[in-house]
C-alpha cells in the first residue's frame, strides 16, 4: 500500500546517545586520544585578540616532554625553588586526600572528595595567581587553599564539623569558605560560582582595583546555564576573570561525551563568546602554571577573560559515595596517556638535577607525618557523629543578619525540645 | 510623585549617598527601563554604575552575588517577575544561603527589583505574583509596597539592608491607585496621600505593617495592589473593616496582625497570587494558631485562581470587588 507521507522514501530518524569507549572489563587503549608534542603550541602575546589564536582552543599547550624536559614557548622558566614548592604542595594535597579519605571510611566524617590525578590543576594555577586574587572554586580545588598556606587543621575541622569548624558545622565536608585566603564559599550546586566570579571581577574592575578572579568547574557542568550566562557577562564587560574547566573525563558516572565532548573541545566554548580559549595538559603543572600566568596577565591588563580547559583524568571516584568500578574500566587511571602529574613534576626536577628519589621519599614521609599530626590535633576538637560540637542555638545564626521573630520562636522551640528529649547532647550548650 | 518616580528617586538618593550602590538589568541604562524606573540614572551616575545586562536572569543575579561578596550593593532589575524563574537557583541556593553557609564570611546584600501582578493585559508571562515562592525560602526578605511613599522608603531600607531582598513592585498601581473596577477611570497618585513623597532620604522600616484603614468589624490582610481594591470594596459595602497593608511579607509584622484580629474577631486574607500554597495559606495558619479563640467566623481567603493568568479573561481571574464583596458578606454573616 502506498504511503500518504510525503517523506516515505526517507529512513526513520535515529537518536544518538553517547557511549564511552571502555566499560568495566574492557581493555583500555587511549591511542586515539590526540596529544600534540610538548612545546608545539604557539604562545600569543597577551595583548593579542582572542580571534587570532582560535587554534589554541583545539590543540593543547604542553611544556613537559617525554624526557622530562621543559620545552617550547610556554615554558614558564620557573626556579627550582618554585618547582620544588609546587611538587611539595601537590604531594601534600595527595597526602591530605589519602588521610581524609580514610577518615571518612573510618566513619569520622560523612563525605570526602579526592582530587587524585588532577593535583596540578589547582596547584599550578594557585602558584601563578596572586595570593589575594579571589578564587571561586568548585569542590576539587583544595590545592589552592593548601598553596595559600591554610592550616591543614582548619581544613580538617571543617571536614569533621567539629568545635574548631568556623563554619559552625553548617556545610558539607570540603565545602570550605576561607575569606582569609581569598577563597570563596563553595556551593554544591554546580557552576553557580561562575557568574559570581564574573560579578566579583566586574566589581573589582569598576572600583579600579587590581585584583582578578578565577573560577573552576568540571567539564560536565559546562552544560549548566550559569556557565553560559557567566561567559556572556564576562565577554560583554571584559571582566578580569579566568574560567577553568577541569576536564577530568567523568562527571560521576557520565563520561565527557554527555557534556558535548564528542563534538568539540571545552576550550572551544570560548570561541563562540569571542574570549581567549586555551586547552592545556592538565597533568603538566608547568603548562597549567604558564596558561594561568598568561591569562592573569591578560585579565590584569584589561584584555578580559580567558577560558582554560585542563585536560586531565579523575583517577579516583567522584566522591566517597561513588564506586567507579561499576561504570568504567579499571585500567583507565593507569593507562591515561598524560601520566601522573606528581610523577611528571618529580621526574622533571630530577632531570634538572634539583631533586632525587631519596628526597622525594623522605618528603612523602614527612608530609604524611605532618598530615597525621594535623589530624590528631583536629580530632581533639571532635569528629562528626560524636555528639554536638557547636552550641545548639547557632543553628539559627546567619539566616538573616538579625533574627526575625519566627526564627526566634523556632529557636526557643528547639531548645525546649532538647531540654525535654534527654538526649546526651541536650545539655551540652 | 507616582510610584515609578518614587522608585527612581530612591535609587537616585541611594546612588548619591553610597558609591557602592549600582543598578543593572535589561534595558535599565541609557533607555531607563521599560517602565522608566531607572530613567536618567545612567546620565547622572555614570555607565559603570547603571548599565544594561545580557538577557540572562541567572547571570544577573549570580553576578550580583559576586558583586555583593566584593562589597558592592547591587540593585538588579528583573524586567518582569515572570522572568525571575531562571534566576531561582542563584537566589534560593546562593544569595539566600551565602551568609549561613559561610557563617557570615560572605554576604549578598542585594535588592532585586521586579514589577509583578496583573491587570495590564500582560497575559501569562507579564502578570504573575510569585512572592509565595520567595517567602518559602530561608534567608530572603520579600517586600511589596502599596504607595509611592512606601515604595521609596522601603526601597531605601532594602538597599541599606545586608540581606538579599526581593522587592516586588505592583505594576498595576505604578501610575495611580487601582480600586478593582477595571472599567472605571484610574485615579492619579497626585490625589492620594501616599503620593506625597519627599525628595530626599527617608526610610520605611522592613518588617513593619501599615494600618491602611482602622476599623472594628473585621481585619483584612493584604498587600500591593490589593490594598487599594480592598479599601474600595470596604467603602462600598459600608463595613467597618481594619485593613492591614503588610508592606513586607518576610519579615512579617505578626504583632500588628495578631492585635488587629483579636480586636475584630474576623479575618480575611486577600492576594492576587494563585491560591494553593500561596502566602495567604501561611497567614491563615498563623492567625488560626494565634487568634483561634478570638475568631467569630472562619478565616476567608480571597485570591487569584489556580490557573495561569489568562490574557483575555484576566478580569475574571483578578480578585476584584465582586469576589472580595462576596467573601465579605460571608464572613460578616455569622
Amino acid at each position: 500500500m502506498a504511503s500518504e507521507s510525503p517523506r516515505a522514501n526517507l529512513k526513520p530518524l535515529s537518536l544518538h546517545v553517547p557511549e564511552p569507549k571502555f566499560r568495566p572489563g574492557d581493555a583500555v587503549d587511549f591511542t586515539a586520544v590526540d596529544i600534540p608534542a610538548a612545546g608545539a603550541a604557539r604562545r600569543p602575546d597577551t595583548a593579542d585578540e582572542a580571534k587570532e589564536f582560535i587554534d589554541l582552543a583545539y590543540s593543547m599547550v604542553r611544556v613537559l616532554d617525554e624526557n622530562n624536559r621543559a620545552v617550547g614557548p610556554w615554558d614558564p622558566k620557573l626556579t627550582p625553588d618554585t618547582l620544588r614548592k609546587m611538587l611539595r604542595n601537590m604531594a601534600l594535597v595527595r597526602a591530605f586526600d589519602e588521610r581524609m579519605f580514610r577518615a571518612q571510611r573510618q566513619g569520622k566524617t560523612s563525605f570526602y572528595m579526592k582530587s587524585l590525578g588532577e593535583e596540578a590543576v589547582s596547584i599550578g594555577a594557585a602558584a601563578a595567581l596572586a595570593a589575594d586574587d579571589m578564587v571561586f572554586p568548585s569542590y576539587r580545588q583544595q590545592g589552592v587553599l593548601i598553596s595559600r598556606g591554610c592550616p591543614l587543621e582548619d581544613m580538617m575541622n571543617q571536614i569533621y564539623s567539629n568545635s574548631g569548624d568556623k563554619l559552625q558545622g553548617k556545610q558539607l565536608p570540603i565545602m570550605y569558605s576561607e575569606r582569609r585566603y581569598s577563597f570563596f564559599s563553595i556551593s554544591g550546586n554546580l557552576t553557580t560560582q561562575y557568574p559570581q566570579a564574573v560579578g566579583w571581577a566586574m566589581a573589582s574592575a569598576s572600583k579600579g582595583d587590581t585584583r582578578i578572579a578565577a573560577t573552576w568547574c568540571g567539564e560536565g557542568s559546562t552544560a549548566e546555564g550559569d556557565f553560559h550566562s557567566a561567559l556572556t557577562f564576562a565577554t560583554v564587560y571584559r571582566a578580569p576573570v579566568i574560567f577553568n574547566v577541569v576536564n577530568n573525563q567523568w562527571a560521576i558516572s557520565s563520561f565527557s561525551g554527555f557534556a558535548g565532548a564528542e563534538a568539540t573541545t571545552f576550550a572551544a566554548r570560548a570561541v563562540g563568546y569571542g574570549i581567549a580559549g586555551l586547552r592545556v595538559d592538565g597533568n603538566d603543572a608547568l603548562a597549567v602554571y604558564a596558561a594561568t600566568e598568561w591569562a592573569a596577565e591578560r585579565a590584569r591588563t584589561n584584555q578580559g577573560p580567558t577560558l582554560i580547559e585542563h585536560f586531565t583524568y579523575r583517577a579516583e571516584g567522584h566522591s566517597t559515595s561513588d564506586d567507579p568500578s561499576q561504570y568504567r574500566s579499571a585500567g583507565e587511571p593507569t593507562a591515561w596517556p598524560l601520566g601522573d602529574p606528581v610523577m611528571r613534576l618529580k621526574n622533571h626536577l630530577i632531570a634538572l638535577g634539583e631533586w632525587d628519589e631519596e628526597r622525594h621519599a623522605a618528603q612523602d614521609l614527612e608530609l604524611a607525618e605532618m598530615v597525621k599530626a594535623a589530624q590528631k590535633e583536629a580530632e581533639k576538637n571532635g569528629i562528626l557523629g560524636h555528639g554536638l560540637h557547636q552550641p545548639l542555638d547557632t543553628l539559627f545564626d546567619g539566616v538573616f543578619e538579625e533574627m526575625p521573630w519566627h526564627l526566634r520562636e523556632q529557636q526557643a522551640q528547639m531548645m525546649a525540645e532538647e531540654e525535654a528529649s534527654g538526649r546526651p547532647w541536650a545539655r551540652k550548650k | 510623585m507616582n510610584m515609578i518616580q518614587a522608585i527612581n528617586s530612591a535609587l537616585d538618593v541611594m546612588m548619591a549617598r553610597d558609591p557602592d550602590v549600582i543598578v543593572m538589568g535589561e534595558d535599565v541604562g541609557y533607555f531607563g527601563g521599560v517602565f522608566r524606573a531607572t530613567a536618567g540614572l545612567q546620565a547622572k551616575h555614570g555607565k559603570t554604575r547603571v548599565f544594561d545586562t545580557p538577557i540572562t536572569e541567572c547571570g544577573i543575579v549570580g553576578v550580583a552575588v559576586g558583586m555583593g561578596a566584593y562589597g558592592l550593593r547591587p540593585v538588579p532589575e528583573i524586567q518582569f517577575a515572570d522572568y525571575i524563574y531562571p534566576a531561582l537557583d542563584q537566589l534560593v541556593s546562593e544569595a539566600a544561603r551565602l551568609r549561613y553557609r559561610s557563617a557570615g564570611e560572605f554576604i549578598a546584600p542585594m535588592t532585586i527589583r521586579s514589577p509583578y501582578g496583573g491587570g495590564i493585559f500582560g497575559g501569562q508571562t507579564h502578570s504573575q505574583s510569585p512572592e509565595g515562592i520567595f517567602t518559602h525560602v530561608s534567608g530572603v526578605k520579600t517586600v511589596i509596597p502599596a504607595t509611592p511613599y512606601d515604595a521609596k522608603g522601603l526601597l531605601i531600607a532594602a538597599i541599606e539592608d545586608n540581606d538579599p531582598t526581593i522587592f516586588f513592585e505592583p505594576k498595576r498601581i505604578y501610575n495611580g491607585p487601582f480600586n478593582g473596577h477595571w472599567d472605571r477611570p484610574a485615579e492619579n497618585w497626585s490625589k492620594h496621600p501616599g503620593g506625597e513623597v519627599p525628595e530626599g532620604y527617608y526610610k520605611v522600616p522592613l518588617g513593619k505593617a501599615n494600618i491602611a484603614r482602622s476599623g472594628e468589624a473585621l481585619t483584612i490582610i493584604c498587600y500591593g495592589t490589593m490594598v487599594h481594591v480592598c479599601q474600595k470594596v470596604v467603602e462600598e459595602a459600608g463595613v467597618d473593616a481594619e485593613i492591614i497593608d503588610l508592606r513586607t511579607l518576610v519579615p512579617l509584622d505578626i504583632d500588628t496582625i495578631e492585635e488587629s484580629v483579636k480586636k475584630t474577631g474576623r479575618c480575611m486574607i486577600v492576594h492576587e497570587a494563585t491560591r494553593t500554597s500561596g502566602f495567604g495559606a501561611e497567614l491563615s495558619a498563623l492567625v488560626q494558631e494565634r487568634c483561634f479563640y478570638h475568631l467569630e467566623a472562619p478565616i476567608e481567603r480571597v485570591t487569584g485562581f489556580d490557573t495561569p493568568y489568562p490574557h483575555s479573561l484576566e478580569w475574571a481571574y483578578f480578585p476584584g470587588p465582586v469576589r472580595i464583596g462576596q467573601a465579605l458578606k460571608k464572613i460578616m454573616k455569622d
